[in-house]
């Protein structure tokens, strides 16, 4: 499974109701405002360290850049839209809207 | 060669009525039911809203739908599923929950049940499609 987060955690729970559903094996994407929870010094970044032990979290690179998030949790992978293509592509896709 | 019944997933995770999401939802859902797929679907965080009972619209001036939701079992949608914390954790429990059919047999009411996270991740990782609202 994909579970794509598109919005802050400091926003609303989305990215919290995710982590409660994942398996292991699965992978996050954080998109648009989700990508902050991929940030270090964050109330949330143990949230975000403790879900990758099981599982494999990814940030879209133009939403990194775009807000110039430069200091990003170990472990976290970047990847472009080609990746988020490829990842679709290979997961069956749960949107946390 | 028989096509494989798709196996399609509603989630719902806005609360009614503060946008159209849950009404659109519903309406996605019933069109779905008239094709032949395997339909289920969770009510999740505020989601769970959506199903307390005893709705009344009326003054919004907007359509209210537990009348719709009470006959999901005769349009074959009949996996319809809660989860427990997001149900607990704004203090509903099943007697909260809106009848979504009843049962041919016994004539009883049909809730929609009330499953753990892990069951509902389970599911998920079975279905074709998740379709979010």
């Amino acid at each position: 499974m994909l579970h794509t987060v598109n919005k802050s955690p400091f926003q609303n729970t989305s990215l919290e109701s995710c982590l409660r559903f994942v398996r292991e094996g699965d992978v996050i994407l954080l998109i648009e405002d989700g990508v902050v929870a991929a940030t270090v010094g964050t109330s949330k970044a143990d949230m975000v360290t403790e879900a990758m032990k099981k599982v494999d979290v990814y940030a879209l690179d133009a939403d990194v850049k775009a807000r110039g998030l430069t200091r990003l949790l170990d472990g976290i992978k970047v990847t472009d839209y080609a990746g988020f293509v490829d990842l679709v592509d290979q997961h069956k896709v749960q949107s946390w809207l | 060669m028989a096509e494989e019944l798709r196996k399609i997933m509603f989630t719902v995770r806005k609360p009614p009525h503060g946008t159209i999401y849950v009404y659109e939802g519903l309406e996605v859902k019933l069109i779905m039911a008239a094709y032949d797929a395997d339909i289920s679907v969770v009510f999740m965080d505020d989601g769970v809203y959506a199903l307390q009972q005893g709705q009344k619209t009326g003054d919004l001036g907007v359509k209210g739908f537990e009348a719709t939701y009470g006959v999901l079992v005769d349009y074959e949608i009949s996996k319809v599923f809660v989860d427990r914390k997001s149900m607990e954790d704004r203090g509903m429990t099943v007697d909260d929950l809106v009848v979504i059919g009843e049962d041919e047999d016994t004539e009883e009411d049909i809730k929609p049940s009330v499953v753990d996270a892990e069951e509902i991740s389970q599911m998920m990782s079975e279905q074709h499609n998740i379709l979010c609202f």
